[in-house]
């Protein structure tokens, strides 16, 4: 309360010389602080208290979520009502929710890309914004100069991506936690200021513009249309991108990551490569990254190292961290929220950024697993199933 | 009896201490061998050397299966030395705590699989075969060691002998012919260690394993081992059968200090 009094209380009219004391403010902040804190105590009572009782129940309960994907009455209903929903969703909204839609939809893929990384394998990547440039540049540049179309850049654009994972990979090898953060952190940087800087090579801070947008058979669409097909496009790639984000979590390397992060010495012991569990961690997550990249330089049809700064790979990260480390389904609620909720909130513009911080403080204090957090338990149910198979 | 594995004058320092002194060593073909010796007498960076988590300074490890050539293992990295067939465990526990138990299984047997990127993806008929395989495997593992009740629990949930237990379960997953225990017994009650004895003895029997085990709870090295390596101050300092060590004069003073006469 007393820390805001310079700022909501005094104000300076300078045009007029004279001082402004908003008692009003003073009495509105002292009321709202006094009432934040009950909720906050209350909140952290009710923690400790569903602690409490959660803990000798949790063994024989499923978690709601996990009930929800298992039942199928819930489920499949959901399911429909999600695909049809996605399926009119441009014929309904306007090009400027579409335009929306796919951005978060990139953001799904990358962010479910670099889940592999951070949630899944335990490396802390900061400079994971590299490789979604990497994508962006390897389109523009190769449609540039041979004047490649999407599609044939899309796997390329891919695999450059995965190439500067496993570069960024070796150095960091031996580190782990905060040295293998700054590192990563330091790798994104250089690769911002290197697009910035070698102009001949990437035209500097100008960026490259009347980047194509992708074809479908050489037909030419509308401004719409092309919106739409992107969008489709969109829903098909992260489509494939959750399927196979989710075969590999649940098969013999998944393992082997989630092992890695759990413990790497003992990792190592039981026989797992680190080497070579590590690079096809960072390989892999930047493969998406890359994908998300040329999608994103078709869909704006310009780029320029401005939108691949640090503030950006926080942002994905954000995202993997609120929506639950290791969780496909809470990285893309996770995604959904963290760039729906700020275009959405644009009246609000000014508190957007206080706000967003808010909410992950909350949510790192009552939530610290993220909205959904229970990548272990879904594998639970297999495990199940197989014993009783085979006994 | 054939030695299977042969430590010959193992030479560790650090910076300037020299951890372990020209150590040498010999296991037989299912046999338990207990390594002994007061705290920081450098039993642990023993077991370490042999994993592969420290290159020793000097020194040979030679392992020699029957039926296989021999190998030495020096510098190695430690997955490979389990694939060779040396598996461990921790002094103080290192499990995967956030994964079920049947996973930590599962992930020993990950050095003995081979399906890749692309078998996980495309799942053809191999890969789920060998995951369906490992799956059962794990599971067989667990019902030997005596922990299928804690299949799906995650293993930081587990009582404390269970989670030993766990860790011997998980290093017996990757096929090892000789298993390093680093203090099995440490921390749990007499009847958990009882049973921790039958374990070993049955591990021994059943599964034709040597054991090498570090352990101070001496009640079960004499009724368990059949012979003991004594170290102290990086170097050993006698060997031989249980009644021999508990009679030999170095090892006396060691753990007691020398007798004066005042």
């Amino acid at each position: 309360m007393f820390l805001t009094f310079p700022i909501m209380v005094i104000r300076v009219n300078t045009v007029e010389n004279v001082v402004e004391w908003r008692w009003n403010n003073m009495i509105i902040i002292g009321a709202g602080s006094f009432f934040l804190s009950f909720v906050w105590r209350y909140l952290l009572k009710k923690k400790e208290t569903g602690n409490q009782k959660a803990k000798p129940v949790e063994t024989d309960r499923v978690p709601l979520s996990q009930r929800l994907f298992e039942d199928h009455k819930i489920y499949i209903p959901a399911a429909i009502a999600i695909a049809v929903f996605a399926v009119i969703f441009p014929f309904v909204f306007s090009m400027y929710q579409t335009n929306i839609m796919i951005t978060a939809l990139i953001y799904v893929t990358i962010a479910l890309g670099l889940n592999i990384v951070v949630g899944l394998a335990g490396l802390l990547d900061l400079g994971y914004v590299a490789f979604y440039a990497v994508g962006a540049y390897s389109y523009a540049l190769l449609n540039y100069h041979y004047g490649l179309g999407f599609w044939t850049v899309l796997p390329i654009g891919a695999g450059l991506a995965a190439l500067f994972g496993i570069i960024l990979g070796f150095p960091v090898l031996r580190l782990r936690g905060d040295y293998l953060a700054i590192v990563t952190l330091g790798f994104g940087e250089i690769i911002r200021l290197v697009l910035e800087n070698w102009n001949e090579f990437s035209f500097g801070p100008s960026g490259i513009a009347n980047i194509p947008r992708p074809g479908f058979f050489g037909i030419d669409f509308s401004l719409r249309g092309a919106t739409i097909y992107i969008y489709f496009l969109m829903i098909g790639l992260t489509l494939f991108t959750v399927f196979v984000v989710n075969r590999l979590q649940d098969s013999r390397i998944g393992r082997a990551w989630v092992a890695l992060r759990e413990d790497e010495v003992a990792c190592q012991a039981m026989g797992i490569d680190k080497t070579k569990t590590k690079l096809t961690a960072f390989a892999l997550g930047a493969t998406w990254a890359g994908m998300g990249g040329v999608v994103f330089a078709a869909k704006t049809t310009f780029i320029n190292p401005a939108s691949f700064t640090i503030w950006e790979s926080i942002n994905i990260l954000c995202i993997v961290v609120l929506g639950g480390m290791g969780s496909i389904i809470g990285v893309i609620i996770g995604a959904f929220v963290l760039i729906l909720l700020p275009e959405y909130l644009r009246a609000f513009s000014e508190y957007r950024i206080l706000l967003f911080g808010a909410v992950l403080v909350l949510m790192m204090v009552f939530r610290p697993g993220g909205i959904i957090s229970n990548v272990r338990r879904t594998y639970k149910f297999e495990g199940l199933k197989n014993k009783t198979e085979m006994s | 009896m054939r030695t299977i594995l042969e430590i010959k004058s193992l030479t560790m320092d650090f910076g300037g201490l020299r951890a372990l002194d020209h150590v040498d060593m010999d296991i037989n073909e299912g046999e338990i061998v207990a390594l002994i010796g007061p705290n920081g007498a450098g039993k642990t960076t023993f077991f370490n050397c042999i994993t592969g988590i420290y290159a020793p300074t000097e020194g040979d490890m030679i392992i020699s299966r029957p039926g296989k050539k021999k190998t030495r293992i020096n510098g190695l990295k430690p997955n490979l030395v389990t694939e060779k067939g040396l598996a461990r465990t921790f002094q103080n526990i290192r499990l995967f705590a956030n994964m079920t138990v049947l996973e930590n299984v599962m992930i020993g047997r990950h050095c003995r699989c081979s399906s890749g990127i692309l078998g996980a993806v495309f799942r053809n008929r191999a890969t789920v075969k060998e995951e369906q395989k490992v799956v059962e495997d794990s599971y067989m593992i667990l019902e030997k060691i005596g922990l299928s009740e804690y299949v799906n629990e995650v293993a930081m949930n587990l009582p404390y002998g269970a989670q030993r237990r766990l860790e011997i379960a998980r290093a017996m997953a990757t096929e090892p012919f000789v298993l390093l225990l680093d203090e099995p017994a440490a921390g749990m009650n007499p009847q958990e260690t009882r049973e921790l004895d039958d374990l070993i003895v049955r591990l021994r029997d059943d599964e034709k394993v040597s054991i090498l085990l570090i352990e101070h709870d001496m009640k079960l090295v004499m009724s368990l081992s059949d012979r003991i390596f004594v170290m102290d101050y990086g170097k050993k300092i006698a060997q031989g059968t249980p009644d021999e060590i508990k009679n030999n004069p170095a090892v006396i003073k060691a753990y007691l200090g020398e007798e004066t006469d005042a």
